[in-house]
């Protein structure tokens, strides 16, 4: 399938699903399917990914924090279109800006000289310029290995190839200014970014596991608050409706 | 007279000793005090567990609005449920929040805690931000507490915003699903609580 073909059918598909995007946040797709992908997940999580991720905290600092600025610079080329996608100009350019000097005087991203700078760089993804746009979430489910998400989201997730520069040059194999990459390269790092997130999580979701009635919920409304921060570009996403209430 | 002054004298030292966790009603200097207690508390070798258990569950019944965070937790249900399933909830809540609770703090007792700011967002809420302190097996955490001063002297924390995301919306939303599973019963609310109180 080529390019054209593709946005044609994600442009549909948003169109299609845009009705019942409007749909309550946080209703479950299919909540049965879902939680039995959950539970192979976290099967999956407690053979493979924890133990490397536990391996992976025991490293020296310095080379935690090179995976995790290299893995986080790499994503800033996905962040860059977002901004512009959003029209935050300003944000692009300090993202662009972190990139250039984290490419060179970080040597390769390694180092994170531009946050010694004072330049931002938040990550943004196709999902989140949706939600920018308005269009509601839709309905939650959880994927194999990937884990949560939602319509707008897996919507986002496989548009998020065709802007991402990065994957343009490692899963299409495509040349883009005289630089070549592959397949294994992409999920290379994508793996890696994984492990950096799992290991410097450790804690907090073990302490969530210990201490939930229903984990599978737990995580949902974790991710759901998560990426309503993202796309409000706010630290808090705290639903002040009860609480009023309760003020009284 | 002396017996009766060494009385008194024994009964002031008993007295401050066991109510030792008044602090202070400036939000973020309350914040400082009391988490600065509760991870010494915690990491006092010299305490045993049940001791630690016991200190930390009265830090919390003194200065943690339970019984709002009860309510919030519920969501909506709460209206429809009679006074004695509700004084059973609360109870049960209280336990399972206690327990809950011990076990976060004791997960992060380990971390240096730094208080940043406090701002007043309404009459009666005030947040104030705070960080856990990077180390080797983790990045720097920010957490915002949300502090109830509608009593100026006695304030209470209602929730805790860990990089943003709000365990107590998160406790509302796991609860929520339970019921929506379960045509709103809410004993099987009570059983899933008393299971992990039990545990």
């Amino acid at each position: 399938m080529n390019l054209q073909k593709t946005i044609i059918l994600i442009s549909t598909s948003i169109l299609l699903l845009s009705a019942n995007l409007k749909a309550e946040t946080g209703k479950e797709c299919f909540e049965k399917v879902s939680r039995s992908i959950f539970k192979f997940n976290q099967g999956f999580d407690r053979t493979v990914i924890k133990p490397i991720a536990s391996g992976y905290n025991r490293l020296p600092k310095l080379i935690k924090d090179g995976t995790g600025n290299f893995t986080s610079n790499i994503a800033t080329l996905l962040t860059v279109p977002n901004h512009v996608l959003q029209g935050q100009w300003r944000l692009a350019g300090e993202s662009s800006a972190s990139f250039l000097i984290n490419s060179t005087i970080g040597i390769l991203g390694l180092r994170n000289p531009a946050a010694k700078m004072g330049l931002r760089n938040q990550q943004e993804d196709v999902g989140q310029t949706l939600g920018a746009y308005g269009i509601s979430s839709g309905c939650y489910f959880v994927l194999p290995i990937l884990g949560p998400t939602t319509v707008r989201d897996s919507i986002g997730m496989v548009a998020d190839s065709f802007v991402d520069p990065f994957a343009h040059v490692t899963i299409r194999e495509k040349e883009l200014i005289n630089i070549s990459g592959n397949k294994i390269d992409y999920f290379s790092v994508k793996g890696a970014t994984a492990i950096d997130f799992r290991g410097d999580n450790m804690t907090n979701l073990d302490s969530l596991e210990k201490n939930s009635l229903d984990m599978y919920s737990a995580l949902k409304s974790i991710y759901l608050q998560d990426r309503s921060k993202k796309i409000g570009n706010t630290f808090s996403s705290e639903d002040e409706d009860d609480w009023g209430e309760l003020n009284k | 007279m002396r017996k009766l002054i060494n009385l008194f004298a024994l009964l002031g030292f008993i007295f401050f000793s066991t109510n030792s966790f008044s602090y202070s009603s400036d939000p973020k200097i309350f914040i400082e005090e009391l988490v600065g207690d509760a991870i010494k508390t915690l990491s006092d070798k010299n305490i045993s567990k049940p001791d630690k258990e016991k200190k930390i569950k009265t830090i919390a019944l003194e200065n943690i609005d339970i019984n709002a965070i009860s309510m919030y937790t519920l969501g909506a249900i709460r209206k429809t449920l009679d006074q004695d399933t509700l004084e059973k909830y609360k109870e049960l809540f209280e336990k399972y929040f206690l327990k809950s609770l011990t076990s976060r703090l004791s997960d992060y007792s380990n971390n240096k805690f730094e208080v940043i700011s406090a701002e007043q967002k309404t009459e009666t809420t005030t947040i104030v931000t705070s960080k856990i302190v990077e180390n080797s097996s983790q990045p720097e955490i920010k957490i915002e507490w949300r502090i109830y001063t509608k009593n100026s002297l006695k304030p209470l924390i209602r929730d805790l915003r860990v990089e943003g995301l709000s365990i107590a919306r998160t406790q509302k939303e796991e609860f929520s699903s339970i019921l929506n599973s379960n045509n709103n019963d809410i004993n099987i609310l009570f059983l899933k609580l008393e299971e992990f109180i039990n545990n």
